[in-house]
């Protein structure tokens, strides 16, 4: 796993209270993490604040893994 | 109008968690009051509070009623309020399981100033970060209602949901509301009180600014919180949650339920004088007696027991005279405390609180102390319970409450005699 990966994975973890095995890079944060609507704006938050970037609403409505998370992160970080 | 009585009670307190453990501390005299050890106080004028233990006897651990990563989303009046709730549906034995139990149990908690460390936290994020960087869980974690809410989310209540700020008199109007739906019919149970989490320094500030604290006691917090005493200087803040479980008489006897008391009057008025100072004579204070016994059906001399606002200010006085002007020859036959004097004000939670206080003297045929009455400022023919509790009859139980705004409300209680 990525450092990106392994850095999105432990803030999922701590956000949303789920076990890490669970945190798999196709596990959905609403369908499979028991996230809410809420929950999501909040993770994006932490995201930005973790990688130091920007993560517009309409990019952000696109996150919807954690797959979808990192790749966004390493496309914008690279 | 349907009879409506007090099954369940429960409390978090600054003696810490439950209605027993709180009991016991104040019927022993105790004082929660101590040095505030949760942020620097060295430039407050007043460094003391009665704050919730989280260690020791009694002690408060929020992970006992809410799971770690949901208290990071509400403001910590929101856990106390949720941790008093599961005590207080836990003693009345209510776990609604139909639709038809559920629709007709309610909730009505309330809160003086509500998520105010939430605010001023994210008033900094805000002014630090910008606003990309406001939790989308500030609003639903510092609004009062959300006490009401997530109780009701927690307990699948979906009776009446309602939330109550009227500043110190918040929980006994939630439970004089709350009880008036049941008798009219609203909902046969309701989870009603108060919850407060003010000891933050914005608050400490805020308050001291009012010139309400107490500030001559900061090296001797036990003996700050001295009620009607000649030299008391102010309040000492405290916090907490105090929920009680109402219930319509006859739903409360069909399921068995144990019963602490009937709640046979609610008062209440405006004093339309001042934001923070009682009406001359406390004739707001007065009113709201008058209201309660006038509904109660009773007369002064059936008052036994008066469980006062009583906050160790200079209204304490105030409110002497009123209910010596309330209770006429009367007086002499009854007794009033201030349980402020052991666990300080619990601002929005007091009245809840005092409610349970009231509740358990019925109960156990006993006036808790006021203690720190040292030597009192007036002369009274009420027994003020000086130091210790005093053991008496008590069928009648009266509990103040006044906020700013003058606002007062004023709570009957009656053991039911079957």
């Amino acid at each position: 796993m990525s450092d990106t990966a392994e850095r999105v994975k432990k803030i999922v973890v701590e956000h949303l209270g789920v076990e890490e095995e669970k945190v798999t890079m196709e596990a959905s944060f609403i369908d499979d993490l028991g996230a809410d609507s809420l929950d999501t704006v909040e993770l994006v938050m932490a995201f930005e604040e973790e990688f130091g970037v920007e993560i517009p609403d309409d990019a952000a409505e696109t996150i919807l893994t954690v797959g979808d998370a990192v790749r966004y992160i390493e496309k914008q970080t690279a | 109008m349907r009879r409506v009585v007090a099954t369940g009670v429960g409390m978090i307190s600054p003696f810490g968690v439950g209605h027993e453990h709180t009991w016991k501390q104040i019927l022993a005299g105790k004082s929660a009051a101590r040095r505030v050890e949760r942020f620097d106080v060295d430039d407050l004028a007043c460094k003391i509070a009665c704050s919730i233990p989280r260690e020791g006897e009694g002690a408060y651990n929020p992970d006992d009623f809410v799971e770690p990563k949901e208290q990071r989303k509400i403001g910590e009046f929101i856990t106390y309020g949720i941790a008093a709730a599961d005590l207080a549906l836990e003693d009345a034995g209510w776990k609604p399981q139909t639709e038809d139990e559920k629709c007709a149990t309610g909730v009505v908690i309330g809160s003086g100033i509500g998520g105010i460390e939430g605010i001023s936290e994210t008033t900094l994020t805000l002014e630090e970060k910008g606003p990309r960087r406001v939790s989308p869980f500030f609003i639903p974690g510092n609004i009062i209602n959300m006490v009401s809410g997530q109780v009701s989310i927690r307990h699948g209540l979906k009776g009446p949901n309602h939330a109550v700020v009227t500043a110190c008199s918040t929980g006994a109007h939630a439970i004089g509301d709350a009880a008036r739906m049941i008798a009219l019919g609203d909902a046969d149970v309701m989870v009603a009180g108060g919850a407060e989490a003010p000891i933050t320094k914005l608050s400490l500030a805020g308050f001291a600014a009012c010139k309400a604290l107490s500030t001559k006691y900061n090296d001797t917090p036990e003996i700050a919180s001295r009620p009607w005493d000649s030299d008391r200087d102010g309040f000492v803040m405290g916090e907490g949650a105090g929920i009680v479980v109402l219930e319509e008489l006859e739903h409360a006897k069909a399921r068995g339920a144990k019963i602490y008391g009937e709640v046979v009057g609610y008062g209440l008025s405006g004093d339309a004088f001042h934001i923070t100072a009682p009406a001359e004579n406390h004739e707001g204070a007065f009113r709201a007696m008058t209201a309660a016994m006038k509904r109660a059906g009773i007369e002064a001399s059936d008052i036994d027991y008066v469980n006062a606002h009583g906050t160790s200010t200079m209204a304490d006085t105030l409110e002497l005279g009123a209910v010596e002007r309330l209770l006429g020859d009367a007086a002499a036959n009854a007794s009033m405390s201030s349980t402020k004097s052991a666990i300080g004000h619990l601002l929005g939670a007091a009245g809840a609180v005092e409610t349970i206080f009231s509740l358990l003297a019925i109960r156990d045929q006993v006036a808790p102390p006021t203690i720190n009455l040292d030597n009192p400022a007036a002369e009274t023919a009420i027994d003020l319970v000086p130091h210790k509790p005093r053991e008496r009859q008590i069928d009648v139980a009266l509990s103040n409450s006044f906020g700013f705004g003058g606002t007062n409300a004023c709570l009957i209680f009656r053991r039911l005699s079957e």
